[in-house]
């Protein structure tokens, strides 16, 4: 069983479960000390993770812990620790603000057993648990908006959901295992109809957890009428488990079908589909919303040659790692800013703000790839796998959209950088999103730099 | 050493941002900055000894990403020696150009000083990652020079270029992957490669990389067709920037055909040989024609910009066709290759900064609306003349030097490439054209309040004029750094 293997998410659950109980018995102005408690949670779980070591399966080989889990159990803490720190002037105070942050904790939750889940049961455990929080996560603002984005995820998901369910329903009867080691072997023979539509069944309901086509739809929406916090952590945590879990199922299948052209397809039109939305927003947000989009395509670049480049594991990580606090950055923009709802409103920015606008113009440009941030070192490693794996036309199609969105970034920072009488919106600025961003930023440069080490650290992790 | 003189200038930037600092101090610190800078290459110059072909000078290596084969790697050699210099030259004109502009001179200051370390940085990287990461940067920095403080219509001239050069950048990153992939082990490593030589025996597959570097070292030079994000950048650049750009930036694509396209794909590049000589006979002609129909003074030099670079061009196409000439003649057209460059580099400078002084004064770059400006800026005339001469490779001065080599060599492999050569006339007939019209006969609308050249702007011109003349009287101290690596990259390309 080795139940202490999965230490680090027993700790985040226990972290929202006193958060959800506390939250009861706590006055509404002290609610900052289940903030610590869910920060101390997090911190812990990284921790555990790192210095646990009790690599290799778990839970009779339902669960894996290798490098790649280890590496998910940090980014996922960390980027989790900054979207908390955007709590500082968000939630603090606010009537939901124990209920948010045990939904964070529990979202994070799922999404580690997503990472690590090495069996078709788990993935969907771990689908369902990394969900049902995002819904409420998502209409936590009582707004028109926030309602329509809840609704939507919740109907985007509840349909994603049963996909995935009955695609694991169709790969556990043409095989049935539902074990990844085993996988392998029980489908290598199975009729590939069904096998096929299992795939992609499964693969769709990943997808809606990674927000890419076909299930993106929830995205921009929640991007835009949740809260600067939510928007920030839906976007991007759940991406982690996600590509994750879609990295070990197309590992574990058999070498019956092209099914990295399967997850090819889906990432050109990801990040095709997320750029040419994106174009037209004004809503800064919900820019940033296709952008995420957009990025999941990148992501999915290394899962499509899953297994037959090298370098398509540590590439992804490290491209997980860099989009994690890059975009965690730009949303922390946006909430530092909480009166600016469009993009003109950053006129004049770099005058009032230039500590704010260095950071926005680095987390955007470090979207867009720009060395030396850690996004360039993801897209550069990633590309290599692609090209390594045989899939050079995918390379080429990364590059022409990251030429696209560089765009709709400029049409971000332009407004930004200009030296015209700053606008209105620009007065206000909430000082614990603002040093998210700029500490985030840093961050996603200085991984960029240090990425010798990144890999480096990727390197020693135990094996799976 | 060396990284010590790419990282100056950038850590001195982050000296000059510290908040409270004086405007005066600033710009001047800008201006010591440079100097610093200047002084170090100097050095760097003094203690230059020739390496054994294929090795550099200088060289400091430090792994950065073990992983994918990619390290830390500077060196230089008579190829990015010069050009370190040109640019070193260069920025210390521009902060004494920009002495008297109070326009936000602490930003200012800084975005340039990153503007050079990433400019001497590109040179002197020895790894096509490190390359490409301060390539980026200079496209990014050069964005917020146009973008925050050009004129006119800069929001749009800035995102053009953005747009444009990121093409460019993008294109040259394909490539770098191919070569990375094609090599074994794989290395981003250029003295590696150039070892290595991974796509030697030729083949589609280098054919195919070397043309994506070859996209996007064509954008930023930039050649015929892909040339037409450069005037209007710029146009709306301010004086400084614009020296910038034509000055170092333009020679980051130059360079990259030397040192990326010959040295480290060689067979390729005698498959691409032919195109590249055509693109750059057509980018002489079209450079200079374009430029003849300009009414815009600045835009006019942002033409003959791309004919001066199509020389570049025209010469390292010719050294790549076969069975031609001699080694020694194809050598001769290297070297002039890279005469070219650094001769562009303080010419075009300092043309853009005699552009500059146009606007400063009248808010206009119209060459009609000037006209007799001998006679009340009597020095500004001289300056002009002696840039506009240079520029029009009149002996004595670099210009004929460098066009001299190109020639030389390039006709000498291909006889008819001598065309190019009605390119030059047409230089010299525009340019002592421009100068007829704004320095001689009837005052025109805005002459009448124009005041001559000031102190910090002679300062920052006439030297680079004077390197110029050095360059044409004396060009042994360049030609004895340059003509080694010239004969290296030759014997390397074979043939």
């Amino acid at each position: 069983m080795r139940p202490l293997a999965m230490l680090p998410e027993m700790l985040l659950l226990a972290g929202a479960l006193v958060c959800l109980l506390g939250g009861s018995f706590t006055p509404r102005r002290r609610q900052w000390r289940l903030r610590v408690v869910a920060a101390l949670a997090l911190l812990g779980s990284a921790v555990a993770a790192v210095v646990g070591g009790a690599s290799g399966p778990a839970f009779e080989g339902s669960f894996v812990v290798d490098g790649a889990t280890t590496a998910a159990r940090v980014v996922v803490a960390g980027a989790t620790l900054l979207v908390l720190l955007l709590a500082g002037d968000e939630v603090a105070g606010d009537d939901r603000e124990s209920e948010t942050y045990c939904l964070v904790l529990l979202a994070a939750t799922g999404t580690l057993v997503l990472a690590g889940a090495a069996d078709l049961l788990v993935l969907a455990v771990g689908f369902l648990l990394a969900s049902i929080p995002l819904y409420g996560l998502v209409g936590l603002r009582r707004t028109a908006r926030g309602a329509e984005a809840a609704l939507k995820a919740y109907l985007v998901g509840a349909l994603f959901g049963i996909l995935l369910l009955l695609g694991v329903t169709l790969l556990y009867g043409v095989g049935g295992t539902s074990s990844y080691p085993q996988l392998a072997g029980a489908l290598a023979g199975a009729p590939l109809v069904p096998l096929a539509a299992g795939v992609v069944l499964v693969v769709a309901g990943v997808a809606f957890e990674a927000g890419a086509v076909p299930a993106h739809f929830w995205v921009p929406d929640a991007a835009q009428g949740a809260t600067g916090l939510a928007a920030a952590f839906v976007t991007t945590v759940p991406k982690v488990g996600a590509v994750l879990a879609a990295f070990r199922l197309v590992e574990a299948l058999p070498d019956v079908l092209a099914w990295g052209v399967l997850v090819a397809v889906l990432a050109v039109a990801s990040m095709t589909l997320g750029n040419l939305a994106a174009f037209a927003q004004d809503d800064p947000r919900r820019l940033l919303g296709w952008s995420t989009v957009s990025q999941v395509g990148y992501l999915l670049v290394p899962v499509a040659v899953a297994g037959v480049s090298d370098l398509a594991l540590p590439s992804l990580l490290v491209y997980l790692a860099g989009y994690a606090v890059t975009n965690v950055a730009a949303f922390a923009v946006t909430t530092a800013l909480p009166d600016v709802r469009d993009l003109s409103g950053y006129a004049g920015l770099v005058r009032v703000r230039p500590g704010l606008a260095v950071a926005l113009v680095v987390a955007l440009l470090g979207l867009v790839g720009t060395p030396p941030t850690a996004v360039f070192v993801g897209k550069l490693t990633t590309a290599t796998a692609a090209w390594d794996g045989g899939m050079a036309w995918l390379v080429v199609v990364v590059l022409v959209n990251t030429l696209a969105s560089l765009f709709y970034y400029l049409r971000w920072v332009a407004p930004a950088l200009r030296r015209t009488e700053p606008a209105a919106g620009l007065a206000s600025v909430r000082p614990w999103s603002a040093w998210t961003a700029g500490v985030a930023a840093a961050v996603s440069v200085l991984l960029g730099v240090a990425a010798g080490p990144l890999f480096a650290a990727l390197d020693v992790l135990p094996p799976g | 050493m060396l990284s010590l003189t790419i990282f100056l200038p950038l850590a001195l930037a982050a000296v000059l941002l510290l908040p409270g600092l004086p405007s005066a101090v600033v710009r001047w610190g800008w201006v010591a900055a440079s100097l610093a800078e200047v002084v170090l290459v100097g050095v760097l110059w003094a203690r230059y000894e020739t390496p054994a072909p294929g090795a550099l000078a200088f060289e400091e290596q430090v792994p950065w990403i073990p992983g994918v084969g990619s390290s830390y790697h500077v060196g230089l050699d008579g190829l990015s020696l010069p050009l370190v210099a040109m640019t070193a030259v260069v920025f210390l004109a521009c902060a004494l150009f920009a002495l008297r502009d109070e326009d936000r001179p602490a930003s200012r200051a800084a975005l340039f000083l990153f503007l050079e370390t990433v400019s001497v940085g590109v040179f002197a990287a020895a790894d096509l990652i490190l390359f490409f990461v301060f390539f980026d940067l200079s496209i990014v920095a050069m964005y917020v020079v146009i973008a925050g403080w050009g004129h006119g219509d800069r929001a749009r001239s800035a995102l053009t270029f953005f747009l444009y050069t990121f093409l460019g950048s993008l294109a040259l990153l394909a490539g770098f992957i191919g070569l990375y992939l094609a090599a074994d082990p794989h290395t981003f490593d250029m003295v590696q490669l150039a070892r290595q030589d991974p796509f030697a025996g030729g083949g589609t597959a280098g054919v195919v990389v070397l043309g994506a570097i070859l996209l996007g070292l064509a954008v930023k030079t930039p050649t015929v067709p892909f040339h037409t994000w450069l005037p209007p950048a710029h146009t709306d650049a301010p004086a400084v920037g614009s020296a910038v750009l034509a000055g170092v930036l333009l020679k980051l694509g130059t360079y990259g055909f030397v040192r990326l396209g010959m040295t480290l794909l060689p067979d390729a590049w005698r498959s691409w040989a032919w195109v590249v000589l055509v693109v750059g006979v057509v980018s002489v002609l079209w450079g200079v024609l374009v430029a003849l129909a300009q009414r815009d003074l600045k835009r006019m030099i942002a033409y003959t910009s791309v004919n001066h670079m199509g020389y570049v061009v025209l010469a390292v196409g010719a050294v790549g066709v076969v069975g031609g000439s001699t080694a020694q003649a194809r050598s001769v057209a290297v070297s002039g290759a890279v005469t070219q460059m650094v001769s562009h580099g303080l010419v075009t400078a300092a043309l853009f900064l005699l552009a500059g002084l146009f606007w400063n004064r009248s808010g206009t770059y119209e060459i009609s609306a000037f006209g007799g400006l001998a006679g009340p800026a009597p020095r500004t005339t001289g300056l002009f003349a002696v840039a506009a001469f240079a520029s029009l490779g009149l002996p004595g001065l670099s210009g004929f030097v460098a066009e001299f080599q190109v020639f030389t060599g390039s006709i000498a492999a291909v006889p008819w490439s001598a065309v190019a050569l009605l390119g030059i006339l047409l230089v010299a007939a525009l340019l002592l054209w421009t100068l007829q019209r704004l320095f001689t006969g009837e005052a025109g609308p805005a002459s009448a309040t124009f005041t001559d050249v000031r102190a910090h702007e002679l300062w920052a011109i006439a030297p680079l004029l004077v390197l110029s003349l050095v360059i044409g009287i004396a060009p042994r101290a360049l030609l004895a750094v340059v003509e080694p690596a010239a004969a290296a990259v030759v014997a390397v390309l074979g043939g």
